[in-house]
């Protein structure tokens, strides 16, 4: 008996998983927009994974009202006043605001040093000499500016109709903290229960990273973090939030909205077959996947990851070469699921159709309107 | 040879072990060893020994010792035993005082103030034996971005990529020419580097015409200022064609294969007259500026029908962040930079441990530069001198190199004891020397054995320390100076390597 109980005990100190951590997403293939209940029920399955420092949820399907616009969540930081008249000085001047106001709040949940949450919704106003960047170039410039040169105020979600809820706590704390199963619906959920690894926990830095449309969540740690960092850097992102996930996110708007490449072949980016597999590739498939390697060698993520990269109409999973993080998918009807457990799916949807694991570097694509989600499934093992 | 010139070695032999096989004898190629057969004696002369330790390594006996003289001088801090000797020397000949391969001097080796992250628990390090591990790279200019096509569903490569070259591991042999070389020592690399799948570099002494087909994939053929050995054949019997404008030994200076050196074969694969003195001026007489140099790259490309990158090789020196960055404008596809401890058959001891500054610093700051400009993807960077181990070889990787070439290096691997003598072409080693006599010490099909020994003990190497940090490929390391900390470095040395203070 004695035994038993110190096994049980010992079951829910979770050294072993402490290193990595909980993601999950789901989204309505048909668009239909539905409350967090899901997504926090999952995250919460897999507390264990959780640290209480950090967690996030990223929805998609947001603002309808607004959804012409672009929404810039911005968070001060020990409520900083004086960073937020800056920052307000600096919206008047390079944007119109067509509406702002605090994100609600519980005030009775008690989370770690909440800062000031502020959303502004916005719409470029160029000079002229600006007058040709294309509207997204220019409110990444303006979002990198805010980071990097203002203190104590940061820009959380950047993109239209879209929305990151984040901070330091367990992850069903932050959505009630923000009430996200009362007061919003959307199509995409994504969330992560952790923060980000050898980086300090602040609201920030937890997951979800975004930029305009694009958001991450990432369960492992990038050791290619510096190469990748400076290639970026070359591009004009600059990581400002301390932690290996932000190049994810910046990679992906790099290869996915400037350059325009499908996610089928940043996957291949981010995780490249072996050279030993190319080898024994046909030559067209040789020839792709050798030029691939060589031009985007400093945007391969090694080390261990899970990520789950969203923007509008798409949620896409995906582990890294060697499957050291794996992720499972499941699906039923319209509703299609990405985690790091299985179990967390059947959590929430308990009489699942399919359930399957991807092999590494083989993206779980999940699509508006498709089915296309099932082509990871054919190549799972 | 110099008078009042204190020897700088002691040869001393165990007469109670000499079996007076007369070994030492027949391989010292500067008459150290002198044997009077009328007493059944031998007679060392001091003076002339150079320290090679060929006679100690042959000697079946075990019965010599070669071992510096060092207090003969009265001990002085400013008045060094080398000062004085080079001051002695330049008294005797109102020459310029010559030295062979690398800087001796005590300046900071970098490498050796900096070290290396490992993984532990959040991001497991990968065991090379059980996991894959690769280390191939391409050297060569990237395009911003891809085309892809979809046909049929299958993603298609749509763009045209500029050449590549890949290496199996990002090491290469520097440059070492025929000549400065001897034939069996160049043909060693030649044949270690097809073996190993990397590439060797001919230097300026040309490509002998019988060896073009056969190493033509790994050789790096280059074009110097005395363009010996140049022409379209030669250049298209190459994977690379190298503009060499600087060498870290001896920067902003020419070189000189004396005319003694230059036997039939030499002055065939040159092209120029038997016995005559091969001069390459320091600067290229038709490059003055960064428009010359492309139009130079351009013509190479020209002549080679765009099917080669292109490299520029220059010596460390102050500015060369900037240079770096023109040479990139002007169309090279890899900059190579030297730095002050890369090695030479032959420079003026003043030049060598004067000019020019570390390769540490210098590749730091070229990648920055190209990189805050934009453009370090349109070139590969080389780093070249004083690489001398493995980890010296990750580290450059990991401040910012693609690959880093080993000259010192590999001649240690085929015998060198850094003796400092190449320019005498007395090598007893058989390396640096046209003496058939010395050359035939050397055997190609060992030689490159061992070669290839040193690569791949330096790949295995590589790899447990990329395992180490949790990284796979080698691409993932390339400047990711976040995996590099300084141990003992100042705050300006820390700032121009890009790399935080360790515990940081
Ligand atoms: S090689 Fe050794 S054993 Fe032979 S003669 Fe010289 S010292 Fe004596
Ligand atoms: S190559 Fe020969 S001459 Fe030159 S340093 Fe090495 S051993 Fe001495």
């Amino acid at each position: 008996m004695l035994v038993q109980q110190y096994y049980q005990s010992e079951r829910f100190v979770p050294d072993k998983e402490m290193d990595a951590c909980g993601l999950f997403g789901v989204m309505h293939t048909g668009g239909v927009r539905f409350g967090g209940q899901m997504a926090i029920d999952a995250i919460k399955n897999m507390k264990v994974r959780g640290s209480g420092l950090g967690g996030g949820f990223a929805i998609y399907g947001l603002y309808p009202k607004y959804k012409d616009y672009y929404a810039l969540h911005i968070i001060y930081q020990d409520k900083n006043m004086a960073a937020k008249k800056t920052v307000e000085a600096f919206l008047k001047k390079n944007f119109y605001v067509v509406f702002d106001e605090e994100i609600p709040t519980n005030p009775d949940i008690r989370l770690f040093a909440p800062p000031l949450a502020w959303r502004y919704f916005v719409s470029p106003q160029k000079s002229s000499a600006e007058e040709n960047v294309p509207d997204d170039e220019y409110v990444i410039s303006k979002v990198m500016h805010l980071n990097s040169h203002i203190d104590d105020a940061y820009v959380f979600s950047s993109g239209k109709d879209v929305g990151v809820f984040k901070g330091v706590g367990f992850p069903e704390e932050i959505a009630d903290y923000f009430m996200l199963d009362e007061l919003y619906e959307g199509y995409i959920w994504t969330v992560h229960s952790r923060f980000p690894t050898n980086t300090p926990g602040w609201w920030g830095g937890a997951h979800p990273l975004s930029i305009l449309d694009w958001t991450v969540v990432h369960n492992g740690e990038i050791s290619s973090y510096g190469a990748n960092r400076r290639f970026l850097e070359m591009h004009n992102y600059y990581c400002t939030l301390h932690t290996d996930t932000e190049v994810l996110a910046y990679a992906v708007d790099l290869l996915m909205r400037r350059q325009g490449l499908p996610i089928e072949v940043v996957a291949k980016i981010f995780a490249p077959p072996m050279w030993e597999v190319i080898r024994h590739m046909d030559d067209s498939d040789k020839e792709l996947y050798t030029a691939l390697r060589m031009t985007y060698a400093p945007l391969l993520m090694n080390g261990p990851f899970t990520v789950i990269v969203a923007h509008h109409k798409e949620m896409i999973g995906l582990t890294d070469r060697i499957r050291l993080r794996p992720i499972t998918a499941g699906a039923k009807g319209d509703l299609v699921f990405l985690s790091s457990e299985e179990a967390a799916i059947r959590a929430v949807c308990p009489d699942l159709e399919l359930a399957w694991t991807p092999p590494g570097g083989e993206p779980v694509v999940v699509r508006l309107h498709t089915r296309d989600h099932l082509q990871s499934l054919n190549k799972s093992i | 040879m110099y008078p009042y010139l204190l020897s700088e070695f002691i040869v001393e032999r165990r007469e109670d072990r000499c079996i007076h096989c007369r070994v030492c004898e027949r391989q010292c190629a500067n008459g150290v060893h002198l044997y009077d057969a009328e007493l059944e004696r031998f007679f060392s002369v001091d003076k002339d020994c150079v320290g090679c330790q060929r006679c100690v390594n042959l000697c079946p006996t075990e019965a010599l010792y070669v071992r510096p003289r060092l207090f003969d001088y009265r001990p002085n801090s400013s008045w060094t035993r080398d000062k004085i000797q080079n001051l002695k020397k330049q008294a005797a000949t109102g020459g310029v005082v010559l030295t062979g391969s690398g800087n001796d001097k005590p300046y900071r080796i970098y490498w050796d103030h900096l070290v290396l992250n490992a993984s532990q628990v959040t991001n497991p390090s990968i065991d090379p034996l059980r996991e894959p591990m690769e280390l191939q790279t391409f050297l060569g200019r990237k395009p911003d971005t891809l085309k892809i096509e979809f046909s049929a569903g299958k993603a298609k490569l749509a763009s045209q990529l500029y050449p590549n070259v890949p290496v199996q591991i990002p090491l290469v042999f520097s440059a070492m020419s025929l000549g400065a070389i001897s034939y069996p020592a160049f043909k060693s690399l030649a044949m270690a580097a097809k073996e190993a799948g990397v590439l060797f570099n001919t230097g300026e002494g040309g490509l002998p015409v019988e060896m073009r087909d056969e190493y033509a994939d790994h050789a790096i053929v280059q074009c110097a200022s005395g363009r010996f050995g140049v022409d379209a054949d030669y250049l298209n019997s190459a994977r690379i064609i190298e503009i060499k404008i600087g060498q870290g030994a001896k920067p902003g200076i020419g070189g000189h294969l004396p005319g003694e050196k230059v036997s039939d074969y030499i002055a065939q694969t040159r092209m120029i007259p038997r016995g005559t003195d091969a001069l390459s001026p320091a600067p290229q007489h038709d490059i003055y500026s960064i428009e010359d140099l492309s139009m130079l790259i351009y013509a190479l490309k020209e002549a080679t029908n765009y099917t080669k990158p292109v490299s520029v090789k220059i010596a460390a020196v102050h500015n060369v962040a900037a240079i770096a960055s023109g040479i990139v404008r002007a169309g090279a596809d890899i900059v190579a930079i030297d730095g002050i401890r890369g090695g030479t058959g032959a420079a003026p001891l003043a030049t060598r441990d004067n000019v020019g500054i570390p390769m540490e610093l210098a590749l730091a700051a070229v990648d920055k530069r190209l990189r805050d400009e934009g453009i370090r993807n349109k070139c590969s960077v080389m780093a070249a001198g004083g690489i001398r181990s493995s980890s010296d070889a990750i580290k450059a990787i990991a401040l910012g190199a693609d690959g880093v070439y080993i000259g010192t290096a590999a001649l240690v691997a085929m015998g060198c004891t850094l003796c400092h003598k190449c320019y005498t072409g007395k090598c007893n080693w058989g390396i640096c020397t046209q003496d058939p006599y010395l050359t035939k010490r050397l055997n190609p099909e060992l030689t490159s054995r061992r070669l290839v020994n040193l690569l791949k003990s330096w790949s295995h190497e590589i790899q447990e320390m990329l395992g180490g940090l949790g990284v796979n490929a080698i691409e993932s390391l390339r400047a990711n100076r976040e995996h590099l900390r300084g141990v003992g470095l100042e705050e300006w040395e820390l700032n121009v390597l890009g790399v935080k203070g360790a515990g940081e």
